[in-house]
């Protein structure tokens, strides 16, 4: 695919070697749109996305001795220890716990660690954007990128999780990219929120890991929705994860597609809190230079 | 003469608030009490400025006169409070060496990432490195990773991509003074290889001898504007002269 993108582009720039479609011409007075703009210069950059998910993953297992495994372990030992708890201390009613478990806690890892590296992601990006043109949404989408990787490869440790205790793999398992694809707009969403913000106050970076530690015990992960009183149902279908989890498990664990009412309603909140972080993001990102 | 880079009026403007606030919690405590100061800064002030394709310039001036801001300007990392900028062809910098090197990785693979950096595709830099590596004689040591490199070895490999590029603009923030003379002769040659294609040069330097060997014209920023814009000589001796307290006022300023 690169390579037919690369050669359709030989017109001029192979010499140079610079993304083809680049504008020859930059002139400060003749702006596009900034959400449109930097929507462009991603998509130029996507080169430089893959070769930053990549060195995060190399990073990450270069010095460790348990290497990929880790990310596959650590699922694991959480679920051996939660069920532990659930089933023996807390009798929980809720049928094969591990599956349950394991099925909200590969989401809310996505979740919880794409958005707290967006936000991390910050210093990085200022050390390069600020002395060379990049945009800045490359760090965001890497960041995503990265959180991507990981999901899939939890999905091996569940796999094994369901085989051991001979849980059926539900047909509604092929329906599980369409739910990823939901999760994923949400969480890019947030993260481009959350960059923004962290660009300029540093310290919100702490109160978010604070916020997400909260926010995953308001959310159906280690527990059933059932178990909330009644009084607290409204307030916990007001929590947006609460719906995304579903899309995320239903197939899985209930072996059920995610209702029409559902999956509408999941998209439409994932697609609206992307545009809004694109929108936000783009138009504060001129600005970021300075902050830095 | 194809003009290169053209800045008409550029003025850069900061708000800064006179304490560094940035903190939320901070900003908003104040916020609401009303003690948040701001004052104006202004890194260039209606600069005027048309280089032409396959010119070299050297832009001097003392720490603050807005050299940094001016080629961010061009290179786009800063967008004018006011003004136009107008740039034609590929830029590429070459600003701190081994900026964007992660030290864990070896020399492949951040020459990988640097490609990606200056927006070459896996495939293009792959293409490149073999030539790259060579250029930076680090042959023996390209699989090591980049901490157990020296300094100079790493400002090597740091150069050899950057310089691969063959851009129409070369935007040049004193990087060339590092490493052995050896290297630094290299650098030159490479430099000259560059210029000898026409390509348009720009180099900000404290080094007036560095100036006057590669560029034909220097500009002096002073406070943010041009006051002095010539050929790299004379302007790089006024400027000598007037560092020296020889003279104590600026040249005429021009443009204010």
């Amino acid at each position: 695919m690169s390579d037919a993108t690369e050669r359709s582009g030989v017109g001029e720039d192979v010499r140079l070697g610079f993304p083809s479609s680049a504008p020859a011409v930059y002139d400060s007075a003749r702006r596009a749109p900034r959400w449109i703009e930097e929507a462009v210069q991603l998509w130029r950059y996507r080169g430089l996305v893959q070769e930053l998910v990549i060195r995060d993953i190399k990073v990450r297992y270069k010095r460790s001795v348990l290497g990929i495994l880790w990310t596959m372990l650590a699922p694991l030992l959480n679920m051996i220890a939660l069920t532990l708890v659930f089933s023996s201390i807390l009798k929980t009613a809720v049928q094969n716990y591990p599956v349950y478990f394991m099925t909200g806690s590969i989401f809310w890892a996505f979740f919880s660690q794409t958005t707290t590296s967006a936000a991390q992601q910050t210093t990085a990006s200022n050390e390069l954007a600020k002395r060379m043109f990049l945009p800045r949404s490359v760090f965001i989408a890497s960041a995503v990128g990265g959180g991507l990787v990981n999901l899939i490869l939890s999905l091996v440790p569940l796999i094994l999780i369901l085989l051991i205790t001979g849980y059926p793999f539900h047909p509604t398992w092929a329906f599980l990219p369409v739910s990823i694809l939901v999760i994923t707009l949400f969480t890019a969403g947030i993260s481009l929120l959350l960059f923004t913000v962290t660009s300029r106050f540093a310290d919100v970076r702490e109160m978010y890991t604070v916020l997400v530690q909260t926010w995953f015990f308001l959310t159906p992960i280690v527990y059933e929705p059932s178990i909330v009183p009644f009084r607290y149902r409204v307030l916990l279908s007001l929590n947006p994860m609460y719906h995304l989890i579903q899309v995320f498990r239903k197939p899985i664990y209930d072996g059920v597609l995610p209702s029409p009412t559902l999956l509408a309603g999941s998209f439409a909140l994932s697609v609206a809190v992307l545009i809004t972080g694109w929108v936000y993001f783009s138009h504060r990102s001129d600005k970021m230079a300075y902050w830095s | 003469m194809k003009e290169a880079i053209r800045l008409e009026g550029v003025t850069m403007r900061y708000r800064v608030p006179h304490e560094r606030l940035n903190s939320l919690k901070e900003y908003t405590i104040r916020r609401l009490k009303r003690t948040i100061t701001y004052g104006d800064f202004v890194a260039l002030s209606g600069v005027n400025l048309s280089v032409a394709a396959g010119e070299r310039v050297g832009v001097i001036g003392r720490n603050g006169a807005g050299k940094s801001t001016l080629f961010r300007v061009v290179s786009r990392v800063l967008i004018p409070s006011e003004g136009r900028v107008v740039v034609s062809g590929r830029v590429a910098p070459i600003l701190e060496l081994g900026l964007g090197f992660h030290g864990e990785l070896t020399g492949r693979e951040n020459v990988m990432i640097q490609g990606a950096l200056l927006g070459f595709s896996r495939r293009q830099t792959r293409a490149r490195l073999e030539r790259i590596v060579e250029w930076a004689e680090l042959q023996d040591f390209i699989d090591a990773p980049i901490r157990t490199f020296s300094t100079g070895m790493a400002a090597r490999l740091a150069f050899a991509v950057a310089t691969d590029v063959d851009p129409d603009i070369l935007l040049v923030d004193e990087a060339l003074a590092v490493g052995d003379e050896k290297f630094r002769r290299k650098c030159q040659d490479r430099m000259a290889e560059i210029t000898a294609r026409g390509r348009t040069f720009l180099l900000v330097s404290h080094s007036l001898e560095q100036i006057r060997n590669n560029c034909d014209r220097a500009v002096w920023l002073h406070h943010g504007a041009i006051v002095r814009d010539g050929d790299s000589e004379t302007v790089a001796q006024a400027y000598h002269e007037w560092s020296l307290g020889e003279t104590d006022q600026v040249a005429p300023a021009p443009g204010r």
